[in-house]
Protein backbone atom coordinates (compact mmCIF):
# COMPACT_ATOMS: atom_id res chain seq x y z
CA UNK A 1 0.00 0.00 0.00
CA UNK A 2 1.48 3.60 -0.92
CA UNK A 3 1.93 5.15 2.18
CA UNK A 4 4.31 8.17 3.15
CA UNK A 5 5.90 9.13 6.66
CA UNK A 6 4.72 12.74 7.45
CA UNK A 7 6.43 13.61 10.66
CA UNK A 8 6.57 9.90 11.92
CA UNK A 9 2.85 9.38 11.17
CA UNK A 10 2.24 6.78 8.08
CA UNK A 11 -0.56 8.55 5.63
CA UNK A 12 -2.02 6.81 3.39
CA UNK A 13 -1.94 7.92 -0.57
CA UNK A 14 -3.58 6.61 -3.50
CA UNK A 15 -0.69 5.91 -5.76
CA UNK A 16 3.14 5.91 -4.84
CA UNK A 17 5.33 8.56 -5.65
CA UNK A 18 6.56 6.87 -9.45
CA UNK A 19 2.89 6.17 -10.11
CA UNK A 20 1.79 9.73 -9.34
CA UNK A 21 4.86 11.12 -11.91
CA UNK A 22 3.69 8.94 -14.52
CA UNK A 23 0.07 10.10 -14.24
CA UNK A 24 1.11 13.92 -13.74
CA UNK A 25 3.16 13.48 -16.75
CA UNK A 26 0.23 11.88 -18.94
CA UNK A 27 -1.66 14.97 -17.87
CA UNK A 28 1.14 17.26 -19.09
CA UNK A 29 1.35 15.38 -22.36
CA UNK A 30 -2.34 15.74 -22.70
CA UNK A 31 -3.14 19.40 -21.88
CA UNK A 32 -0.53 20.43 -24.44
CA UNK A 33 -1.70 18.06 -27.26
CA UNK A 34 -5.23 20.07 -26.33
CA UNK A 35 -3.49 23.44 -26.52
CA UNK A 36 -2.10 22.70 -29.56
CA UNK A 37 -5.48 21.99 -30.67
CA UNK A 38 -6.98 24.90 -29.25
CA UNK A 39 -4.11 26.69 -31.16
CA UNK A 40 -5.06 25.48 -34.42
CA UNK A 41 -8.76 26.06 -34.10
CA UNK A 42 -8.16 29.55 -33.24
CA UNK A 43 -5.61 30.50 -35.77
CA UNK A 44 -8.26 29.60 -37.95
CA UNK A 45 -11.09 31.42 -36.71
CA UNK A 46 -11.73 35.00 -37.67
CA UNK A 47 -12.41 36.14 -34.35
CA UNK A 48 -14.53 39.38 -35.19
CA UNK A 49 -17.35 37.20 -36.46
CA UNK A 50 -17.22 35.43 -32.73
CA UNK A 51 -17.56 38.59 -30.84
CA UNK A 52 -20.43 39.78 -33.16
CA UNK A 53 -22.12 36.36 -32.66
CA UNK A 54 -24.63 37.61 -30.09
CA UNK A 55 -25.87 40.03 -32.14
CA UNK A 56 -25.88 37.53 -35.43
CA UNK A 57 -27.90 35.27 -33.44
CA UNK A 58 -30.51 37.29 -32.09
CA UNK A 59 -30.71 38.55 -35.60
CA UNK A 60 -31.53 34.84 -37.06
CA UNK A 61 -33.88 34.80 -34.42
CA UNK A 62 -35.90 37.65 -35.36
CA UNK A 63 -35.54 36.68 -39.09
CA UNK A 64 -36.58 33.05 -37.93
CA UNK A 65 -40.14 33.40 -35.71
CA UNK A 66 -42.87 33.36 -36.39
CA UNK A 67 -42.49 30.36 -38.98
CA UNK A 68 -44.02 30.71 -42.03
CA UNK A 69 -46.37 27.88 -40.71
CA UNK A 70 -48.59 28.17 -44.34
CA UNK A 71 -45.41 26.67 -46.05
CA UNK A 72 -46.06 23.26 -44.20
CA UNK A 73 -48.49 22.95 -47.67
CA UNK A 74 -45.39 22.43 -49.31
CA UNK A 75 -43.77 20.13 -46.80
CA UNK A 76 -45.78 16.96 -47.22
CA UNK A 77 -44.80 15.30 -50.53
CA UNK A 78 -40.86 16.06 -48.90
CA UNK A 79 -41.93 14.60 -45.54
CA UNK A 80 -43.24 11.67 -47.39
CA UNK A 81 -40.30 11.34 -49.57
CA UNK A 82 -37.84 11.30 -46.41
CA UNK A 83 -40.22 8.39 -44.91
CA UNK A 84 -39.61 6.53 -48.20
CA UNK A 85 -35.59 6.99 -48.14
CA UNK A 86 -35.67 5.70 -44.15
CA UNK A 87 -37.67 2.73 -44.45
CA UNK A 88 -36.90 1.53 -47.99
CA UNK A 89 -33.18 1.96 -47.18
CA UNK A 90 -33.49 0.28 -44.03
CA UNK A 91 -35.49 -2.88 -45.81
CA UNK A 92 -32.55 -3.05 -48.19
CA UNK A 93 -30.32 -3.11 -46.00
CA UNK A 94 -31.63 -5.13 -43.28
CA UNK A 95 -31.49 -8.25 -46.65
CA UNK A 96 -27.88 -7.47 -47.49
CA UNK A 97 -26.67 -7.51 -43.35
CA UNK A 98 -28.28 -10.92 -42.90
CA UNK A 99 -26.03 -12.62 -45.25
CA UNK A 100 -22.67 -10.49 -44.23
CA UNK A 101 -23.80 -11.24 -40.08
CA UNK A 102 -23.96 -15.06 -40.72
CA UNK A 103 -20.78 -14.51 -42.81
CA UNK A 104 -19.29 -12.79 -39.84
CA UNK A 105 -20.16 -14.56 -37.15
CA UNK A 106 -17.99 -16.90 -35.68
CA UNK A 107 -20.21 -19.89 -35.02
CA UNK A 108 -21.88 -19.68 -38.80
CA UNK A 109 -19.34 -18.55 -40.81
CA UNK A 110 -18.54 -20.81 -43.52
CA UNK A 111 -14.87 -20.02 -43.76
CA UNK A 112 -12.78 -18.68 -40.78
CA UNK A 113 -9.80 -17.27 -42.48
CA UNK A 114 -11.15 -15.77 -45.83
CA UNK A 115 -14.86 -15.50 -45.98
CA UNK A 116 -15.44 -13.91 -42.27
CA UNK A 117 -12.83 -11.18 -42.97
CA UNK A 118 -14.33 -10.01 -45.98
CA UNK A 119 -17.39 -9.76 -44.42
CA UNK A 120 -16.16 -8.00 -41.17
CA UNK A 121 -14.60 -5.58 -43.86
CA UNK A 122 -17.85 -4.92 -45.62
CA UNK A 123 -19.10 -4.58 -41.80
CA UNK A 124 -16.16 -1.83 -40.80
CA UNK A 125 -15.93 0.15 -44.30
CA UNK A 126 -19.93 0.62 -44.14
CA UNK A 127 -20.10 1.61 -41.25
CA UNK A 128 -16.96 4.00 -40.57
CA UNK A 129 -18.59 6.50 -43.53
CA UNK A 130 -20.95 8.79 -42.95
CA UNK A 131 -24.24 8.34 -45.14
CA UNK A 132 -24.09 12.16 -46.94
CA UNK A 133 -20.90 10.87 -48.04
CA UNK A 134 -22.34 7.96 -49.13
CA UNK A 135 -25.05 10.25 -50.82
CA UNK A 136 -22.54 12.54 -52.32
CA UNK A 137 -20.56 9.79 -53.84
CA UNK A 138 -24.25 8.18 -55.35
CA UNK A 139 -25.33 11.32 -56.19
CA UNK A 140 -22.33 11.85 -58.78
CA UNK A 141 -22.84 8.36 -60.14
CA UNK A 142 -26.57 8.08 -60.36
CA UNK A 143 -27.56 11.32 -60.46
CA UNK A 144 -29.86 13.35 -57.56
CA UNK A 145 -33.00 12.52 -56.05
CA UNK A 146 -34.91 10.04 -54.00
CA UNK A 147 -33.05 6.80 -55.35
CA UNK A 148 -29.72 8.12 -54.44
CA UNK A 149 -30.62 8.99 -50.98
CA UNK A 150 -32.13 5.18 -50.44
CA UNK A 151 -29.19 3.51 -51.50
CA UNK A 152 -27.14 5.65 -49.38
CA UNK A 153 -28.80 5.07 -46.43
CA UNK A 154 -28.92 1.32 -47.37
CA UNK A 155 -25.44 1.29 -47.43
CA UNK A 156 -24.59 2.94 -44.43
CA UNK A 157 -26.70 0.51 -42.38
CA UNK A 158 -25.32 -2.87 -43.54
CA UNK A 159 -22.47 -2.34 -41.26
CA UNK A 160 -24.98 -1.39 -38.41
CA UNK A 161 -27.43 -4.03 -38.78
CA UNK A 162 -24.81 -6.90 -39.61
CA UNK A 163 -22.59 -6.05 -36.58
CA UNK A 164 -24.88 -6.43 -34.06
CA UNK A 165 -26.84 -9.25 -35.81
CA UNK A 166 -23.61 -11.13 -36.01
CA UNK A 167 -22.56 -10.45 -32.34
CA UNK A 168 -26.17 -11.53 -31.63
CA UNK A 169 -25.85 -14.76 -33.31
CA UNK A 170 -22.48 -15.55 -31.92
CA UNK A 171 -24.37 -14.80 -28.37
CA UNK A 172 -27.11 -17.98 -29.29
CA UNK A 173 -27.50 -20.82 -26.91
CA UNK A 174 -25.51 -23.86 -28.82
CA UNK A 175 -27.62 -26.29 -27.03
CA UNK A 176 -30.83 -25.64 -29.38
CA UNK A 177 -28.78 -25.92 -32.40
CA UNK A 178 -27.07 -29.11 -31.25
CA UNK A 179 -30.67 -30.14 -30.66
CA UNK A 180 -31.70 -29.38 -34.05
CA UNK A 181 -28.66 -31.23 -35.41
CA UNK A 182 -29.24 -34.44 -33.64
CA UNK A 183 -32.59 -34.40 -35.56
CA UNK A 184 -30.49 -34.91 -38.92
CA UNK A 185 -31.18 -31.70 -40.14
CA UNK A 186 -29.40 -30.20 -42.79
CA UNK A 187 -27.06 -26.95 -42.87
CA UNK A 188 -30.42 -24.61 -43.71
CA UNK A 189 -32.43 -26.73 -41.87
CA UNK A 190 -30.21 -25.79 -38.47
CA UNK A 191 -30.44 -22.24 -39.37
CA UNK A 192 -34.12 -21.78 -40.21
CA UNK A 193 -35.34 -23.78 -36.65
CA UNK A 194 -31.84 -23.76 -34.36
CA UNK A 195 -30.31 -20.00 -35.11
CA UNK A 196 -33.22 -18.04 -36.60
CA UNK A 197 -36.07 -17.95 -33.90
CA UNK A 198 -32.93 -17.65 -31.54
CA UNK A 199 -31.89 -13.74 -32.97
CA UNK A 200 -35.81 -13.05 -34.10
CA UNK A 201 -36.32 -10.70 -31.42
CA UNK A 202 -32.67 -9.05 -31.76
CA UNK A 203 -33.39 -8.63 -35.84
CA UNK A 204 -36.44 -7.00 -35.47
CA UNK A 205 -35.12 -4.62 -32.30
CA UNK A 206 -31.99 -3.27 -34.73
CA UNK A 207 -34.35 -2.97 -37.33
CA UNK A 208 -36.15 -0.44 -35.34
CA UNK A 209 -33.52 0.96 -33.89
CA UNK A 210 -31.77 1.68 -37.53
CA UNK A 211 -34.62 2.87 -38.86
CA UNK A 212 -35.06 5.62 -36.18
CA UNK A 213 -31.80 6.65 -36.57
CA UNK A 214 -32.30 6.35 -40.62
CA UNK A 215 -35.07 8.63 -39.93
CA UNK A 216 -32.60 11.25 -38.57
CA UNK A 217 -30.23 10.98 -41.15
CA UNK A 218 -32.57 10.85 -44.27
CA UNK A 219 -33.75 14.81 -42.84
CA UNK A 220 -30.58 15.88 -43.99
CA UNK A 221 -29.29 14.02 -47.23
CA UNK A 222 -30.94 16.25 -49.13
CA UNK A 223 -28.33 19.41 -48.38
CA UNK A 224 -26.46 17.02 -50.90
CA UNK A 225 -29.18 16.88 -53.46
CA UNK A 226 -30.60 13.50 -52.13
CA UNK A 227 -33.99 14.04 -52.12
CA UNK A 228 -36.46 14.28 -48.73
CA UNK A 229 -37.10 17.43 -46.72
CA UNK A 230 -33.64 18.52 -46.71
CA UNK A 231 -33.63 19.87 -50.01
CA UNK A 232 -36.33 21.91 -49.20
CA UNK A 233 -34.12 22.98 -45.76
CA UNK A 234 -31.09 24.05 -48.25
CA UNK A 235 -33.05 25.78 -50.90
CA UNK A 236 -34.23 27.79 -47.79
CA UNK A 237 -31.27 28.51 -46.29
CA UNK A 238 -30.17 29.58 -49.87
CA UNK A 239 -31.89 31.75 -50.33
CA UNK A 240 -32.07 33.14 -46.16
CA UNK A 241 -35.66 32.39 -45.88
CA UNK A 242 -35.51 32.05 -41.79
CA UNK A 243 -39.32 31.92 -41.23
CA UNK A 244 -39.23 28.81 -43.58
CA UNK A 245 -36.14 27.16 -41.94
CA UNK A 246 -37.35 27.41 -38.89
CA UNK A 247 -40.77 25.60 -39.79
CA UNK A 248 -38.25 23.10 -41.27
CA UNK A 249 -35.94 22.70 -38.46
CA UNK A 250 -39.75 22.07 -36.09
CA UNK A 251 -40.69 19.47 -38.35
CA UNK A 252 -37.44 17.78 -38.47
CA UNK A 253 -37.46 17.94 -34.61
CA UNK A 254 -40.86 16.74 -34.73
CA UNK A 255 -40.42 13.47 -37.13
CA UNK A 256 -37.36 12.71 -34.67
CA UNK A 257 -38.94 12.53 -31.59
CA UNK A 258 -42.03 10.29 -33.47
CA UNK A 259 -39.80 8.05 -34.78
CA UNK A 260 -37.78 8.09 -31.46
CA UNK A 261 -41.27 7.14 -29.37
CA UNK A 262 -42.66 4.24 -32.14
CA UNK A 263 -39.05 3.03 -32.36
CA UNK A 264 -39.43 3.03 -28.04
CA UNK A 265 -42.72 1.05 -28.33
CA UNK A 266 -42.14 -1.35 -30.92
CA UNK A 267 -38.39 -1.82 -29.00
CA UNK A 268 -40.36 -2.67 -25.71
CA UNK A 269 -43.40 -4.92 -27.30
CA UNK A 270 -40.42 -7.26 -28.32
CA UNK A 271 -38.21 -7.17 -25.55
CA UNK B 1 -56.22 -43.01 -51.18
CA UNK B 2 -55.42 -39.11 -51.91
CA UNK B 3 -52.01 -37.67 -50.54
CA UNK B 4 -54.04 -35.09 -47.95
CA UNK B 5 -56.46 -37.94 -47.00
CA UNK B 6 -53.22 -40.06 -46.39
CA UNK B 7 -51.67 -37.08 -44.11
CA UNK B 8 -54.66 -36.63 -42.56
CA UNK B 9 -54.96 -40.25 -40.97
CA UNK B 10 -51.37 -39.90 -40.48
CA UNK B 11 -52.20 -37.09 -38.20
CA UNK B 12 -54.65 -39.14 -36.23
CA UNK B 13 -52.22 -41.48 -35.35
CA UNK B 14 -49.44 -38.98 -34.33
CA UNK B 15 -51.58 -36.15 -33.66
CA UNK B 16 -51.67 -32.58 -35.30
CA UNK B 17 -48.24 -31.97 -37.13
CA UNK B 18 -45.77 -29.82 -35.06
CA UNK B 19 -45.94 -25.94 -36.89
CA UNK B 20 -43.80 -23.33 -36.14
CA UNK B 21 -45.14 -20.39 -34.03
CA UNK B 22 -45.42 -17.05 -35.84
CA UNK B 23 -43.61 -14.13 -34.30
CA UNK B 24 -46.83 -12.10 -34.02
CA UNK B 25 -49.37 -14.75 -31.85
CA UNK B 26 -52.68 -12.50 -32.57
CA UNK B 27 -53.48 -13.29 -36.10
CA UNK B 28 -55.46 -10.29 -36.59
CA UNK B 29 -52.58 -8.23 -35.52
CA UNK B 30 -50.18 -10.20 -37.36
CA UNK B 31 -52.64 -9.78 -41.07
CA UNK B 32 -53.11 -6.58 -40.57
CA UNK B 33 -49.14 -5.63 -39.77
CA UNK B 34 -48.56 -7.24 -43.68
CA UNK B 35 -51.47 -6.04 -45.15
CA UNK B 36 -50.17 -2.40 -44.01
CA UNK B 37 -46.61 -2.91 -45.25
CA UNK B 38 -47.57 -4.42 -48.50
CA UNK B 39 -49.83 -1.24 -49.31
CA UNK B 40 -47.46 1.14 -47.46
CA UNK B 41 -44.36 -0.51 -49.54
CA UNK B 42 -46.55 -0.47 -52.90
CA UNK B 43 -47.56 3.11 -52.25
CA UNK B 44 -43.78 3.84 -52.14
CA UNK B 45 -42.71 1.84 -54.77
CA UNK B 46 -45.23 3.79 -57.18
CA UNK B 47 -44.11 7.44 -55.96
CA UNK B 48 -40.36 7.28 -56.24
CA UNK B 49 -39.65 8.23 -59.60
CA UNK B 50 -36.30 6.39 -60.62
CA UNK B 51 -34.75 7.83 -63.70
CA UNK B 52 -33.43 4.08 -65.26
CA UNK B 53 -31.73 5.72 -67.77
CA UNK B 54 -29.74 8.48 -65.93
CA UNK B 55 -29.24 4.88 -63.06
CA UNK B 56 -27.50 3.06 -66.37
CA UNK B 57 -25.35 6.03 -67.81
CA UNK B 58 -23.93 6.07 -64.36
CA UNK B 59 -23.14 2.21 -63.76
CA UNK B 60 -20.51 2.90 -65.56
CA UNK B 61 -18.99 5.73 -63.57
CA UNK B 62 -19.82 3.83 -60.56
CA UNK B 63 -17.36 1.24 -61.98
CA UNK B 64 -14.58 3.71 -62.06
CA UNK B 65 -14.86 4.69 -59.14
CA UNK B 66 -14.31 1.62 -57.40
CA UNK B 67 -11.47 0.90 -59.79
CA UNK B 68 -10.06 4.38 -58.63
CA UNK B 69 -9.69 1.98 -55.00
CA UNK B 70 -7.13 -0.05 -56.28
CA UNK B 71 -5.17 3.13 -57.61
CA UNK B 72 -6.04 5.70 -54.87
CA UNK B 73 -4.04 9.05 -55.43
CA UNK B 74 -2.67 9.97 -52.65
CA UNK B 75 -0.24 12.52 -54.33
CA UNK B 76 -1.76 15.29 -56.30
CA UNK B 77 -3.98 16.94 -53.90
CA UNK B 78 -1.56 15.82 -51.01
CA UNK B 79 -1.56 18.99 -49.00
CA UNK B 80 -5.47 19.60 -49.27
CA UNK B 81 -6.06 16.11 -47.64
CA UNK B 82 -3.10 16.78 -45.18
CA UNK B 83 -4.56 19.76 -44.09
CA UNK B 84 -8.12 18.82 -44.01
CA UNK B 85 -7.32 15.33 -42.14
CA UNK B 86 -5.17 17.38 -39.44
CA UNK B 87 -8.25 19.62 -39.25
CA UNK B 88 -10.73 16.96 -38.86
CA UNK B 89 -8.11 15.20 -35.87
CA UNK B 90 -7.94 19.05 -34.33
CA UNK B 91 -11.63 19.25 -34.09
CA UNK B 92 -11.74 15.87 -32.98
CA UNK B 93 -9.79 16.17 -30.19
CA UNK B 94 -10.62 19.47 -28.77
CA UNK B 95 -14.45 19.14 -29.53
CA UNK B 96 -14.21 15.22 -27.59
CA UNK B 97 -11.67 17.01 -24.49
CA UNK B 98 -14.03 19.72 -23.87
CA UNK B 99 -17.59 17.88 -24.82
CA UNK B 100 -15.94 15.51 -22.20
CA UNK B 101 -15.44 17.68 -19.27
CA UNK B 102 -18.70 19.41 -19.64
CA UNK B 103 -20.65 16.07 -19.66
CA UNK B 104 -19.34 15.05 -16.48
CA UNK B 105 -21.04 17.73 -14.55
CA UNK B 106 -24.52 17.54 -16.46
CA UNK B 107 -24.11 14.10 -16.10
CA UNK B 108 -23.71 14.01 -12.58
CA UNK B 109 -26.60 16.60 -12.53
CA UNK B 110 -28.60 14.22 -14.63
CA UNK B 111 -29.01 11.29 -12.11
CA UNK B 112 -31.53 11.48 -10.09
CA UNK B 113 -30.05 9.28 -7.07
CA UNK B 114 -27.26 11.82 -6.83
CA UNK B 115 -28.90 15.37 -8.13
CA UNK B 116 -31.65 17.29 -6.35
CA UNK B 117 -35.30 17.61 -8.68
CA UNK B 118 -34.33 21.19 -10.19
CA UNK B 119 -30.76 20.39 -11.05
CA UNK B 120 -32.08 17.01 -12.33
CA UNK B 121 -34.63 18.34 -14.52
CA UNK B 122 -32.74 21.37 -16.25
CA UNK B 123 -29.55 18.53 -16.65
CA UNK B 124 -31.93 16.14 -18.96
CA UNK B 125 -33.07 19.08 -20.74
CA UNK B 126 -29.76 20.26 -22.04
CA UNK B 127 -29.31 16.34 -22.75
CA UNK B 128 -32.31 15.80 -24.51
CA UNK B 129 -32.10 19.09 -26.83
CA UNK B 130 -28.39 17.68 -27.36
CA UNK B 131 -29.88 14.64 -28.65
CA UNK B 132 -32.40 15.58 -30.68
CA UNK B 133 -30.68 18.42 -32.78
CA UNK B 134 -28.58 16.76 -35.27
CA UNK B 135 -24.95 17.35 -35.61
CA UNK B 136 -25.36 18.97 -39.31
CA UNK B 137 -28.85 21.18 -38.37
CA UNK B 138 -26.34 22.41 -35.52
CA UNK B 139 -23.49 23.00 -37.20
CA UNK B 140 -25.58 24.62 -40.31
CA UNK B 141 -26.77 27.08 -37.38
CA UNK B 142 -23.23 27.57 -36.19
CA UNK B 143 -21.69 28.41 -39.12
CA UNK B 144 -24.36 30.92 -39.69
CA UNK B 145 -23.57 32.34 -36.26
CA UNK B 146 -19.75 32.23 -36.17
CA UNK B 147 -18.69 32.12 -39.84
CA UNK B 148 -16.83 29.58 -41.59
CA UNK B 149 -13.98 27.46 -39.80
CA UNK B 150 -13.27 24.93 -37.94
CA UNK B 151 -14.72 26.73 -34.50
CA UNK B 152 -17.89 25.71 -35.84
CA UNK B 153 -17.06 22.30 -35.94
CA UNK B 154 -15.37 22.11 -33.01
CA UNK B 155 -18.68 23.98 -31.41
CA UNK B 156 -20.83 21.64 -33.14
CA UNK B 157 -18.93 17.77 -31.84
CA UNK B 158 -18.70 19.98 -28.01
CA UNK B 159 -22.40 20.15 -28.01
CA UNK B 160 -23.39 16.50 -29.47
CA UNK B 161 -20.73 15.10 -26.95
CA UNK B 162 -22.45 16.55 -24.41
CA UNK B 163 -26.11 15.00 -24.84
CA UNK B 164 -24.20 11.46 -25.72
CA UNK B 165 -22.29 11.11 -22.83
CA UNK B 166 -23.98 12.83 -20.49
CA UNK B 167 -27.16 10.39 -20.72
CA UNK B 168 -25.02 7.23 -20.96
CA UNK B 169 -22.96 8.50 -17.74
CA UNK B 170 -26.33 9.56 -15.89
CA UNK B 171 -27.62 6.01 -16.44
CA UNK B 172 -24.42 4.49 -15.18
CA UNK B 173 -24.62 6.63 -12.00
CA UNK B 174 -28.09 6.02 -11.21
CA UNK B 175 -27.34 1.98 -11.24
CA UNK B 176 -24.82 2.17 -9.25
CA UNK B 177 -24.19 0.29 -6.17
CA UNK B 178 -25.44 2.29 -3.32
CA UNK B 179 -23.93 0.95 -0.20
CA UNK B 180 -19.90 1.65 -1.81
CA UNK B 181 -20.86 5.42 -2.01
CA UNK B 182 -22.97 5.37 1.79
CA UNK B 183 -19.55 3.72 3.46
CA UNK B 184 -17.73 6.70 1.79
CA UNK B 185 -20.55 8.87 3.16
CA UNK B 186 -20.31 7.22 6.50
CA UNK B 187 -16.25 8.41 6.95
CA UNK B 188 -17.42 11.31 6.86
CA UNK B 189 -16.86 12.46 2.90
CA UNK B 190 -17.51 15.99 1.67
CA UNK B 191 -19.63 15.89 -1.14
CA UNK B 192 -17.08 16.62 -3.51
CA UNK B 193 -14.48 13.75 -1.67
CA UNK B 194 -18.12 11.64 -2.12
CA UNK B 195 -18.17 11.85 -5.65
CA UNK B 196 -14.43 11.41 -5.90
CA UNK B 197 -14.42 8.11 -3.72
CA UNK B 198 -17.63 6.87 -3.68
CA UNK B 199 -18.84 7.76 -7.13
CA UNK B 200 -16.42 7.81 -9.50
CA UNK B 201 -14.25 4.59 -9.14
CA UNK B 202 -17.65 2.86 -9.83
CA UNK B 203 -18.19 4.61 -13.21
CA UNK B 204 -14.87 5.20 -14.62
CA UNK B 205 -14.73 2.47 -16.18
CA UNK B 206 -17.71 2.54 -18.73
CA UNK B 207 -16.93 6.69 -18.53
CA UNK B 208 -13.50 5.63 -20.11
CA UNK B 209 -14.92 3.17 -22.28
CA UNK B 210 -17.77 5.59 -23.96
CA UNK B 211 -15.16 8.85 -24.40
CA UNK B 212 -12.82 6.78 -26.43
CA UNK B 213 -16.16 5.48 -28.36
CA UNK B 214 -17.14 9.00 -28.45
CA UNK B 215 -13.90 10.66 -30.18
CA UNK B 216 -14.52 7.51 -32.84
CA UNK B 217 -17.96 8.96 -33.25
CA UNK B 218 -16.58 12.32 -33.16
CA UNK B 219 -13.77 11.35 -35.94
CA UNK B 220 -16.34 10.40 -38.17
CA UNK B 221 -18.86 13.20 -38.04
CA UNK B 222 -16.06 15.48 -38.52
CA UNK B 223 -15.68 14.10 -41.53
CA UNK B 224 -18.78 15.37 -42.89
CA UNK B 225 -18.97 18.63 -41.27
CA UNK B 226 -17.08 20.52 -44.25
CA UNK B 227 -19.89 19.64 -46.39
CA UNK B 228 -21.48 22.86 -44.65
CA UNK B 229 -18.34 24.45 -44.11
CA UNK B 230 -17.50 23.89 -40.47
CA UNK B 231 -14.08 22.52 -41.62
CA UNK B 232 -12.40 19.66 -41.59
CA UNK B 233 -12.09 16.50 -44.82
CA UNK B 234 -15.51 16.68 -46.00
CA UNK B 235 -14.66 20.00 -47.68
CA UNK B 236 -11.92 18.46 -49.60
CA UNK B 237 -14.00 15.26 -50.42
CA UNK B 238 -16.65 17.27 -51.45
CA UNK B 239 -14.67 18.94 -53.95
CA UNK B 240 -13.15 15.98 -55.27
CA UNK B 241 -16.21 14.60 -55.69
CA UNK B 242 -17.50 17.57 -57.60
CA UNK B 243 -14.41 17.52 -59.92
CA UNK B 244 -14.74 13.98 -60.49
CA UNK B 245 -11.35 13.04 -58.78
CA UNK B 246 -12.45 9.61 -58.18
CA UNK B 247 -9.08 8.99 -57.52
CA UNK B 248 -8.13 11.54 -54.55
CA UNK B 249 -12.19 10.78 -52.71
CA UNK B 250 -10.65 7.36 -52.34
CA UNK B 251 -8.04 8.37 -51.45
CA UNK B 252 -9.64 10.14 -48.79
CA UNK B 253 -11.93 7.65 -47.92
CA UNK B 254 -9.04 4.96 -47.44
CA UNK B 255 -7.79 6.94 -44.87
CA UNK B 256 -10.81 7.63 -43.11
CA UNK B 257 -11.74 4.01 -43.06
CA UNK B 258 -8.14 3.78 -41.90
CA UNK B 259 -8.23 6.39 -38.61
CA UNK B 260 -11.68 4.31 -37.93
CA UNK B 261 -10.25 1.16 -38.08
CA UNK B 262 -7.50 2.18 -35.64
CA UNK B 263 -9.87 3.96 -33.38
CA UNK B 264 -12.03 0.83 -33.04
CA UNK B 265 -9.21 -1.13 -32.39
CA UNK B 266 -7.70 1.10 -29.77
CA UNK B 267 -11.04 1.50 -28.32
CA UNK B 268 -11.02 -2.59 -27.90
CA UNK B 269 -7.84 -2.41 -26.36
CA UNK B 270 -8.53 0.21 -23.81
CA UNK B 271 -11.79 -1.05 -22.65
CA UNK B 272 -10.08 -4.56 -22.05
CA UNK B 273 -7.56 -2.84 -20.01
CA UNK B 274 -9.89 -0.67 -18.11
CA UNK B 275 -12.66 -3.44 -17.19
Amino acid sequence: MPVREHEGVAIWRRRTAGEALVRWFGWLVGLAIFLFCWKQISDATTWFFVWDAPTIAGDIWSRATPPRWEYISRLWWPIWDTLNIATLGTLIALFLAVPVAFMAARNTTPSRWLIRPIALFIIVSTRSINSLIWALLLIAIIGPGVFAGVISIAIRSIGFCAKLLYEAIEEIDHAQVEAITATGASRWQVMAYGIVPQVMPAFAGIAVFRWDINIRESTVLGLVGAGGIGLQLQASLNVLAWPQVSLILLVILAAVVISEWVSAKVRGAII
Amino acid sequence: MRPDEERRELDDILGTAWRKPHFVRRPLLRWGLIAGFVAYLIAAFLTIDVDWNRVYEGLDRGLQFILSFTRPDFVTRASDIWGGLVESIVITVSASVVGILISIPIGLGAARNIAPLPVYMICRGIVAVSRALQEIIVAILLVAIFGFGPLAGFLTLSFATIGFLSKLLAEDIEAMDRTQAEAIRASGARWLQWINYGVQPQVMPRLVGLSIYRVDINFRESAILGLVGAGGIGATLNTAFDRYEYDTAAAILLLIIGIVMALEYISGVVRARVQ
